[in-house]
């Protein structure tokens, strides 16, 4: 069976002034109805762009440079601006991180919703209305007649972003892209709406693509992780095979500064060194300047190895902390 | 609501106060209009008697406070000059520059709101860089040179358009108007986008500067990823968010497009108030140019008023409360 969401070798980059910002380098993976992707990475590492690319929402001087993005077996690179539209919103969509900035601050919620239905439906304007009072009250809007007629500053920040979901699920689309939508709620309201968001999508069978740099969240909500660094995934494998027998270096590193999970009073660590810049990468491994288990080999960049016959499962490094083949 | 009127209201009344004093100070400060309009060979009894028909013999307090209870019936002075009212001579050389004014502004906004837009959807393209080459050449060109320019060329050499006037007008409402006829357009045309060229400039770059920003929003990211048209984007998402700073500026400007109106009223000799103002300040008629600027003062505030409930109609997060200054 086609999974409904095909990623391989992607490659976005970024054509600045200072030099070509390869933001997502090779970037492959799948997405099968009704799963959960979660989608893991510092800051900077690309998972915004991806997330962009698969929507084609690339502002240049970002550019879509190779690779193919299949959705229900069907390439969507090739598809024109107009069909590209019509999937938009549609099939798929995106709900992004910051809920204060997503809805537009002069436009009644009323018009914002139905905007997105009259795009894609040919439907009235009242029915239109009707299917999104009925989203608001689906994603715990209380007296959704009356926030209807409301405007995103007289919203708190949980519940406009309550507003960019329902937005987005409005059209039933087969997969849903979550850009770290929790990030800035603070934690009780962003626990009710990751609760929330995983029960709508299980009811419908839509994928979920689940970005954020939180492992912990991670946690509890995927059935299977990529964890990205600079441009790349390093590891990829279900969500317990990653979590709790690491391969990459990189995700031991990103475990050990999980606070829940390590040993209260214990003290957190950090990985040290940062990102580096993305911009003319050389072709060694990324993260070579950070990784205590750097050697001459890591000058070459590791390619992704599947681990133990499991195409699912697999890492790029030399030295995985399992080594290689992986069981 | 209301409370907000009142208190906008004596703000008002405060502001026309404070400037007809600053304005009867400055007037007075100018020079003695007795030299310029007795003739010089007039007797000493004469003279007197002139000085004291125009009020001129009391101290300056005095004369003001003459001003101010005359104001504060409506009545703003008569003219030195043509012993009419004051106000009745500004209030009928309006229409002109309001005319004026309002097609200078019109043609402003028509042009530069999509010229900016395209600019700042196309900010790397050749079009765009274009446009605001043009749009520096409006800010620095002086308005008086760019007015004889335009005589010169499509008066006198091409004799296409006329170079001073109004034209015949034809009266709607009791208010006579050029734009009615054909004459009156071709005389309206060319001081009008000599006044519009400034605020044309300034609209472009207002909106570029606007669309670039707001392009950059999430919310845009935001409408696009809802699978809505760019037609839909632009024309109302990006465009409902730019149009805030625009009509305020909008109508910030119209007050000193009324203002500035006198630089090309003397070029086009266009019997508007601006040039009204001009020859009453050669003839130091007083009580027209304090009747002028109170006029100027008041249609200011007026503007300020309609601009500021505009602004809450159009921004939602905005609301008109009694604790606004
Ligand atoms: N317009 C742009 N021009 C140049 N580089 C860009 C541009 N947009 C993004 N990038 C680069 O792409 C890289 C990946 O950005 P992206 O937004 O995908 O990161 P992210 O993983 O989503 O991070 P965050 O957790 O902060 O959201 C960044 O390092 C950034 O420098
Ligand atoms: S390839 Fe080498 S440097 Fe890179 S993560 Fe593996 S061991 Fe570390
Ligand atoms: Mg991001």
């Amino acid at each position: 069976m086609t999974p409904l969401l095909q990623v391989e070798g992607l490659r976005t980059h970024f054509f600045t002034r200072a030099g070509v910002v390869k933001a997502v380098d090779d970037v492959s993976f799948a997405v099968d109805r009704g799963e959960v992707l979660g989608l893991v990475g510092e800051s900077g590492s690309g998972k915004s762009i991806t997330g962009y690319s698969i929507m084609g929402l690339v502002d240049p001087p970002g550019r879509i440079v190779a690779g193919s993005i299949r959705l229900d077996g069907r390439e969507i690179r090739e598809l024109d601006a107009e069909s590209m539209r019509r999937l938009r919103g549609n099939r798929m969509a995106m709900i992004f991180q910051d809920p204060m900035m997503t809805l537009n601050p002069v436009l009644r919620i009323d018009r914002q919703m139905t905007e997105a239905i009259l795009a894609h439906d040919d439907v009235s304007r009242a029915t239109a209305l009707e299917r999104a009072r009925d989203a608001l009250g689906r994603v715990g809007i209380p007296s959704p007649d009356e926030r209807l007629r409301a405007y995103p500053h007289q919203f708190s920040g949980g519940m406009r972003q309550r507003v960019a979901i329902a937005i987005a699920l409005l059209n039933g689309p087969d997969l849903v892209i979550a850009d770290e939508p929790t990030t800035a709620l603070d934690v009780t309201i962003q626990g009710q709406i990751l609760y929330e968001i995983q029960k709508l999508a299980r009811e419908a069978g839509t994928a979920l693509v689940w970005i954020t740099h939180d492992l912990s969240v991670v946690a509890g909500l995927a059935d299977r992780v990529c964890v990205m660094y600079a441009g790349r995934i390093v590891e990829q494998g279900t969500t317990a095979q990653v979590l709790d027998a690491p391969l990459h270096p990189y995700t031991q590193g990103l475990l050990d500064s999980v606070p829940s999970r390590n040993a209260r009073g214990a003290r957190l660590r950090q990985i040290a060194g940062m990102t580096p810049s993305l911009v003319d990468l050389p072709d060694a491994c990324a993260f070579r300047e950070r990784c205590d288990r750097a050697d001459g080999a890591c000058g070459e960049a590791p390619p992704m190895r599947v681990a133990g016959g499991d195409p699912g499962r697999g890492a790029r490094c030399h030295h995985p902390l399992v080594p290689w083949p992986c069981p | 609501m209301s409370v907000y009127v009142v208190r906008r209201g004596l703000q008002s009344v405060v502001v026309l106060f404070a400037m007809s004093l600053i304005v009867f100070l400055g007037v007075y400060a100018i020079g003695n209009p007795i030299d310029i309009l007795i003739n010089p060979q007039a007797d000493q009894i004469d003279r007197e008697r002139a000085i004291a028909a125009l009020g001129l013999d009391k101290p300056l307090w005095e004369q003001y406070v003459v001003f101010l209870k005359s104001a504060a019936t409506g009545d703003l002075g008569h003219s030195f000059v043509h012993s009419t009212p004051a106000l009745r001579l500004i209030v009928e050389k309006m229409p002109a520059t309001m005319e004026l004014a309002i097609a200078a502004m019109l043609i402003a906004v028509v042009l530069g709101i999509p010229l900016g837009l395209w600019a700042g959807l196309r900010p790397h393209a050749f079009s765009g860089r274009a446009i605001m080459a043009g749009s520096i050449l409006g800010f620095s060109l002086p308005t008086f040179w760019v007015g004889l320019m335009l005589i010169m060329v499509f008066s006198v050499m091409l004799g296409w358009l006329p170079s001073n006037g109004r034209g015949p007008t034809v009266e709607i409402l009791g208010v006579d108007v050029s734009f009615l006829s054909l004459e009156g357009w071709r005389h309206l045309v060319m001081p009008a986008t000599n006044l519009a060229l400034f605020k044309l400039a300034l609209l472009i770059r207002l909106t570029r500067a606007g669309t670039r920003e707001a392009l950059m929003q999430d919310y845009v990211k935001f409408a696009r990823a809802k699978g809505l048209s760019n037609a839909r984007v632009i024309g109302v998402h990006v465009l409902r968010n730019i149009l805030i700073p625009i009509v305020t500026v909008i109508g910030l400007e119209f007050g000193s497009v009324i203002a500035f109106a006198i630089v090309t009223e003397s070029v086009f000799a266009w019997p508007g108030m601006g040039k009204l103002l001009i020859d009453s300040i050669n003839l130091l008629d007083r009580p027209v140019i304090v009747a002028y600027l109170l006029v100027i003062v008041a249609i200011f505030i007026a503007i300020n008023l309609a601009v500021d409930v505009l602004y809450s109609a159009l921004d939602p997060r905005v609301r008109l409360s009694d604790s606004k200054g």
